[in-house]
């Protein structure tokens, strides 16, 4: 029997991965769009005034999101870089310097509504508590691994330098994440929990769980359309990129 | 649904500041991002076809 194989591995060639992400990217994009709206319309018009926030606890809806995809895209990134670190694969730093400045506009989003919802809740635009600390701290790896990328002129050694960064700040994830269980904290606990059963009215918890899965599509469509930029620009002196753009 | 009008719509309760400014920000973000990188491509492309060009010029 016949059995079909699929070579998974052609992908990480940068030429494959170029049209596969061609391929792929307006599928992510229109499920993106598709559940940016069903998400703000649940947002809006669905979701109930909450009984202590009134409006302002709508919020939730984008702070949430952009909050967590900035911790998930930082994993992500640096598993890349990881990957790259080991098995010198270009496709896996490329991948990891597509995802990084989506990360960073999540981190600084989740900074900004945090603190537009924080004034008119807690009387306070900032404060310096434990989980605010973190996400500010990761907006800096975030900027760090920007800024030591563009500071090193040959790619591939920024790629490792860059890999070793992010693989160090890794160790701010768990602390943004658990910061509101280990240190008394201003910020409210975690919104979704994995053991206990929620505590949000069903529809606020429906539009904020349809909005992560619309920032995620957000996120992959925008990294791949990204990464296409990168492997373009990086691989300008092969004879496919100058068929490609021919 | 809560609204009894769309004046109280972009009311939203008090906290029109608060929420229309993340929700704004958020999409102006986002947008700005993916326009980014689209305009980032046709300049790429544009360049690299001039790169081309000389290339093809030159030998």
């Amino acid at each position: 029997m016949k059995t079909r194989l699929i070579h998974w591995f052609k992908f990480s060639s940068p030429q494959n991965f170029y049209v596969l992400a061609g391929r792929l990217q307006p599928l992510f994009t229109a499920l993106a769009v598709l559940l940016l709206s069903v998400g703000l319309w649940i947002s809006f018009f669905v979701a109930p005034t909450d009984a202590q926030q009134g409006e302002g606890y709508r919020i939730i809806f984008v702070h949430v999101p952009a909050s967590q995809m900035s911790m998930f895209i930082y994993l992500i990134m640096a598993a890349w870089a990881g990957v790259g670190l080991v098995l010198n694969t270009r496709l896996s730093s490329m991948m990891a310097s597509a995802l990084a400045p989506t990360g960073a506009l999540f981190a600084l989003l989740s900074l900004v509504t945090g603190a537009l919802w924080g004034k008119p809740m807690w009387g306070a635009w900032w404060v310096w508590d434990a989980r605010l600390t973190s996400e500010l701290i990761l907006l800096f790896l975030y900027l760090g691994f920007l800024a030591l990328q563009s500071s090193i002129d040959d790619p591939r050694r920024a790629d490792k330098a860059c890999a070793v960064l992010a693989l160090v700040g890794v160790v701010n994830v768990p602390i943004i994440y658990f910061s509101v269980k280990w240190w008394n904290t201003l910020h409210q606990g975690a919104s979704v929990s994995m053991t206990k059963s929620p505590s949000m009215a069903a529809p606020m918890l429906w539009g904020m769980l349809i909005m992560v899965v619309a920032f995620w599509m957000y996120t992959i469509a925008v990294a791949l359309a990204r990464v296409r930029n990168i492997i373009l620009e990086r691989e300008r002196h092969t004879e496919w990129v100058k068929h490609a753009v021919e | 649904m809560q609204w009894n009008s769309i004046s109280d719509f972009f009311a939203m309760g008090g906290y029109a500041f608060y929420v229309w400014g993340s929700f704004g920000l958020t999409a102006v973000v986002m947008l700005g991002e993916a326009l980014v990188i689209r305009r980032q491509r046709a300049e790429l492309i544009r360049h690299l076809r001039t790169e081309l060009l000389f290339e093809s010029a030159s030998s």
